[in-house]
């Protein structure tokens, strides 16, 4: 096991946990505002994926497609928040998480139906593929570290965001006590849709940039929003650094695991039912890790003490 | 109009009984088969019942013991059938083919992992129980489609459907006998555990917990308690479903059958002792119906569902006997 092995699965574990903050930041933000649980959130970034691929394949433009990601995204969040989710508010969390399971089964069929079964593909734009030597003689895929670059570029620009414009003060105060920020003059019900079709861009945009080196199909938004909701259960529910801790480590975990596990079982297992037992422990591995933390913290790493 | 819910109830039952001797009559076996499935889904969400509609507890995850349920009957009856030894370290068998036998496996089974999952996700309440049941039920998952030697991804296929003694199981209305006796059976003991003390606490519990801790009981014992008899149920109904289709695969643990549980209760009404069977009933028609008019049925699932959840407080069986549901 080399060290550039080693670097190389630090990068895509990295990589993998940036994509999920895209995805996890959307969803504590819409808890954390409007108390909601969303489960259609992976939906939304199905929407991204599959609009970035019929605009590339219409226009051959990638950054059409992210433009088109992030447009059709936030769109298809804010007349959902619009038409269904605005309802749910005071509802019980068995509601919202019914309410928002039938959104996904219409949002999944509804996508089959227009897109059919079979996955599209989106390219790699020719300016970011290729492999990219960095120091140490490491090759690493150009791509994968924009995909880097761009997470932690989200990561600040929301940080500013919520910490330094008006709208964040408004998001932050809507976190604490709605009532008064409506006492106040802040036009509620629109905040709460501008939150939520913020939350379906960034999930858009981790669908079209995520769909450039998966394929793009119906049902690539569950596996990704079970993750996510990982993700903001171990960092604390409706905290965004929460998310981004919870991200990297879930990214980081779900990476390593996967290589090095099997590896570590070799030193006292033979080959084959350590590769086998390895593999089965590192795909749960997250999971464990969400136990511990829950164990350690019910409310997760940076959640309100209850 | 509005019916009393007895006799709904009642009406319910003699449908379940007349439906499959008409089909027997017409010779349509795909219609017992369809019932039988439609049964076997309400057994599961009765035990779901247990813990979401008197406990208040949503639980995203008990696919778990459905799956590990499917999995008891499928890892025994493979060994049965492939005469291969099933070495458990403490004792070696040859796995079993008898439907008694596989129940309680499955139940004791599930028992135990709802023990365990539920003394860890209960310490956690809201939002966080949701999400952590969620979790386990996709340890499992993933568990499951890497366990390679029980079919991994693929599933096992078990060849003959297993021995009750004195039926002949393969025939699909001896077969159904056996799954309605089941719910029958769990049907009356969940209206007597709603009427019992430990039921009524657990009511309680759920309504303000505080309250019950000064009376001197425990909510937490009283949770898991309910959890663990809750798992067990679903675990039988696991065993059942794996017998009806011959078949066991990962996707019995996946997340949206434990989605699909909790739809088929809120269909017919939370807490509502024949709510999931209405709900299940339902479902499986739709299932039918709409699945053969298009194959895009989810779609309209989706917009039944939205409007049950937006409109149709106490689902069904609200609906028709004008009362609310519990509230979770």
């Amino acid at each position: 096991m080399s060290s550039i092995l080693i670097i190389e699965q630090i990068l895509n574990g990295l990589q993998f946990g940036v994509m999920l903050f895209l995805m996890a930041a959307g969803l504590t933000l819409i808890f954390g505002v409007m108390g909601l649980i969303n489960l259609a959130h992976g939906s939304l970034y199905m929407v991204g994926a599959f609009a970035a691929a019929a605009v590339a394949g219409a226009t051959g433009s990638f950054l059409l497609a992210l433009v088109a990601a992030l447009a059709a995204a936030a769109l298809a969040g804010a007349i959902v928040e619009m038409v269904v989710i605005r309802r749910l508010y005071n509802a019980p969390h068995l509601d919202q998480v019914l309410a928002t399971f039938a959104l996904i089964l219409i949002f999944s069929e509804g996508t089959r139906w227009v897109f059919g079964s079979f996955p599209l593909f989106l390219d790699i734009p020719d300016a970011l593929s290729g492999p990219v030597t960095l120091p140490g003689g490491i090759e690493y895929p150009l791509y994968r570290l924009a995909l880097i670059g761009i997470g932690l570029a989200v990561a600040v620009g929301l940080w500013a965001l919520i910490e330094r414009t008006r709208l964040g003060i408004q998001i932050r105060a809507g976190e604490n006590d709605r009532e008064m920020i409506a006492a106040l003059g802040v036009d509620i019900s629109k905040l709460y849709t501008l939150v939520f079709a913020l939350g379906a861009a960034l999930a858009g945009l981790a669908g079209a940039l995520v769909g450039a080196i998966q394929s793009v199909q119906v049902g690539m938004g569950e596996p990704v929003l079970i993750l996510a909701f990982v993700v903001i259960v171990i960092g604390g529910i409706g905290s965004v650094r929460g998310a981004f801790i919870g991200a990297l480590l879930v990214g980081l975990t779900d990476t390593l695991g996967g290589v090095f596990l099997p590896e570590l079982f070799k030193l006292f297992m033979d080959n084959g039912a350590a590769q086998k037992s390895g593999s089965a422990l590192a795909s749960m591995g997250i999971y464990v890790l969400m136990g511990l933390v829950l164990i350690w913290r019910p409310t997760g790493l940076f959640g309100a003490r209850a | 109009m509005r019916l009393n819910e007895k006799y709904l109830n009642a009406a319910m039952i003699a449908g379940l009984l007349a439906l499959p001797l008409w089909a027997v009559m017409a010779d349509q076996p795909f219609t017992i088969t369809l019932v039988t499935r439609a049964v076997i889904l309400a057994l599961a969400a009765v035990g779901l019942n247990i813990i979401l509609g008197i406990g208040g507890m949503v639980s995203f995850g008990h696919a778990v013991f459905f799956g590990i349920g499917g999995y008891a009957m499928g890892i025994l009856a493979y060994h049965a059938q492939t005469y291969t030894a099933l070495d458990l370290g403490l004792l070696t068998t040859g796995g079993t083919k008898s439907m008694p036998v596989i129940w309680l496996v499955a139940m004791i089974l599930s028992g135990l992992v709802a023990f365990f999952i539920g003394l860890l996700s209960l310490r956690t309440s809201g939002v966080y129980f949701i999400m952590i049941t969620l979790a386990f039920g996709q340890m499992f998952f993933y568990f499951a489609i890497s366990w390679a030697q029980y079919g991994g991804e693929d599933g096992l296929s078990i060849y003959v459907r297993n021995d009750f003694p004195g039926l002949n199981t393969l025939a699909p209305i001896q077969f159904y006998a056996i799954c309605f006796t089941l719910l029958c059976v769990v049907l009356f003991l969940f209206a007597r555990f709603q009427a019992s003390p430990f039921g009524l606490a657990l009511n309680a519990a759920r309504q303000t917990p505080t309250r019950v801790e000064t009376v001197g009981l425990n909510p937490m014992r009283l949770k898991l308690l309910a959890f663990v008899l809750s798992g067990a149920i679903t675990g039988l109904a696991g065993a059942l479903f794996a017998d009806l289709n011959r078949f066991v695969s990962p996707t019995m643990f996946s997340w949206q059958l434990s989605g699909e549980l909790i739809v088929l209760i809120i269909i017919g009404g939370v807490g509502r002792l024949m709510g999931p069977v209405i709900g299940a009933c339902v479902f499986v028609a739709l299932e039918h119906f709409l699945g053969e008019l298009t194959d895009f049925w989810h779609v309209y699932l989706g917009v039944v569902l939205l409007c049950i959840v937006l409109f149709g407080r106490g689902g069904l069986i609200g609906l028709l006997t004008g009362k609310e549901g519990a509230h979770v």
